[in-house]
């Protein structure tokens, strides 16, 4: 099963209201996966600083003077806000990698959950309902965010294990799905450089779009690549830092609506999640075609 | 007439109270409103009732349903009317996957459009759709008619055994053991009673379509065959 929602909106006056719509969205899609759930909001950039989004599950060790330790040791102050397992890590953009680097000797422990200039990803183990409340989701404002909720079947039930994946700059996805020849685009994503942190095969997904679009692909290109070099089922909806896609495999026997209204692109599941969405009664509503490539970019 | 508030008083309460009419003959009109794609809205029901969804409904609505006549005022999610029995789910908008899956009898109209495997192993359903159909449509179906008035998707009527499909529009690709078939006047005399029934009469005419069902060479084994195994 798994449960997806999605939410791009094109109307800045919604930006205010998008961690509720979301967070909504995604509690109604509770019974699709009670295992992890987890959420990817993109909010403006602030020219100039990027966002390092970790996780840990010893917080209150971790997370004590990180933010004074990353200073001293890429040299630029660092503002640091803690929702429960995760701490946001805002840092200029140009330090972003010395930043990530340091990182994994000050808190070898701590995982990076996102990167970017816009992303932040909060996810863990338990119900959506739960994992709006514990970080707050419904009072997060942006310009577009995707949610999961997950049931797992391909690996472990684990903070880690749960969606979004983040594997690039900016960059998310969620999957509802399996996909069955993640080992060998995984070993082959290997060897032109990318990294795991997990056996999960939605990572490998998220890895293989990320590769794309690293060489310069283009979110459309690099979705149709899926559709010919990834084997499985797989529902996914991707984010970018200035972009919203979609994409389903040929059998598409995994669920998928969409809305689109003057205000907003939304994606769900089911239909139920998006009752909730102002102006639905009005809004084109349609079932995504199999194998084909749906993307909006601002 | 009922009208029945499923978001306040919730679908099993919906479902018992339907359950509990079976028998019943006088075709008692019942509305649901709020709907918002809840799952098995009025699925088991076995009277005849005259029901109204207003609005778009999630999994299974009008399952297995007997002797009732079940409108959606919007669109329906996936496996409406799989399995129905006989009596009459008309749908204004689209449809999801596998609609009048497995269905016995009775008629399914869908005024929209329908994703990929509408009439999936139907025994005896008719099933009429005003506009297109997806891929892997009527595969294994075994008796009962489909009617689309648009375009089917790939591999129709895949290892299809006696049901007769009818498309106005194009067909992306026929499934193993499909092929067209001669319009013969009885079919013809079927088309036109079974548009009337799916309200499309005015929409299209019976020499539009063209008749696909098996080719019958996958009914026995075949030794030629045995390395495919």
């Amino acid at each position: 099963m798994c449960g997806i929602v999605g939410l791009f909106l094109k109307d800045p006056k919604l930006e205010s209201q998008l961690g509720t719509l979301l967070a909504d969205m995604l509690i109604t899609m509770t019974d699709r996966g009670p295992d992890s759930a987890g959420i990817a909001i993109y909010s403006a950039p602030q020219k100039g600083r990027a966002k390092i989004t970790v996780q840990s599950s010893h917080p209150e060790v971790d997370f004590k003077t990180l933010d004074e330790d990353l200073k001293n040791a890429i040299g630029t102050p660092v503002r640091m806000l803690i929702k429960s397992t995760h701490a946001v890590l805002e840092v200029p953009v140009a330090q972003m990698e010395a930043a990530r680097s340091a990182l994994t000797h000050l808190r070898p422990n701590v995982k990076v959950m996102s990167a970017g200039e816009s992303i932040e990803i909060f996810k863990e183990v338990g119900l959506p309902r739960d994992v709006a409340r514990r970080f707050d989701v419904a009072k997060m404002t942006g310009t577009h965010g995707i949610g999961h909720t997950r049931m797992a079947t391909e690996s472990a039930v684990t903070t880690m294990g749960a969606h979004p994946f983040s594997t690039g700059s900016d960059q998310c996805l969620v999957h509802n799905g399996s996909l069955s020849n993640h080992n060998g685009v995984r070993r082959e994503l290997k060897r032109l450089g990318m990294t795991f942190e997990t056996e999960n095969d939605t990572e490998v997904g998220a890895a293989f779009i990320s590769h794309k679009l690293q060489t310069g692909e283009s979110l459309g290109n690099a979705l149709e690549a899926t559709l010919t070099d990834l084997d499985g089922f797989f529902t996914f909806v991707v984010g970018t830092k200035n972009g919203f896609g979609v994409v389903r495999d040929p059998i598409a026997c995994k669920p998928a609506v969409m809305a689109e209204t003057d205000d907003y692109v939304a994606f769900g599941s089911e239909y139920r999640a998006l009752v909730g969405l102002p102006g639905i009664e009005n809004a084109r509503v349609w079932e995504p075609e199999p194998a084909t490539v749906y993307f909006w970019e601002r | 007439m009922q009208t029945f508030d499923l978001g306040a008083q919730g679908l099993r309460a919906l479902n018992s109270a339907l359950h509990a009419l079976k028998g019943q003959t006088n075709m008692t009109e019942w509305e649901v409103i709020n709907p918002k794609g809840s799952h098995a809205i009025a699925a088991g029901v076995d009277a005849a009732l005259d029901i109204t969804v207003r609005g778009s409904t999630g999994y299974y609505c009008a399952g297995m349903n007997k002797l009732a006549t079940i409108r959606i005022k919007g669109s329906a999610g996936p496996g409406v009317a799989e399995n129905m029995m006989s009596g009459s789910v008309i749908i204004d908008g689209d449809a999801s996957q596998y609609a009048g899956a497995t269905g016995r009898g009775g008629l399914l109209v869908i005024k929209g459009n329908a994703s990929s495997r509408c009439g999936i192993s139907m025994k005896g359903i008719e099933i009429v759709v005003h506009g297109n159909i997806g891929h892997m449509s009527a595969f294994m179906a075994q008796s009962g008619t489909m009617v689309v008035l648009g375009d089917a998707g790939d591999a129709l009527g895949d290892s299809l055994y006696e049901a007769r499909l009818f498309v106005r529009g194009s067909v992306k690709s026929l499934g193993a053991d499909c092929i067209e078939k001669e319009m013969r006047p009885e079919h013809l005399a079927l088309l036109a009673d079974l548009l009337k029934r799916g309200e499309a009469d005015t929409k299209a005419k019976p020499s539009e379509f063209r008749r696909y069902g098996s080719a019958r060479t996958l009914y026995s084994f075949n030794i030629d065959n045995a390395s495919s195994y």
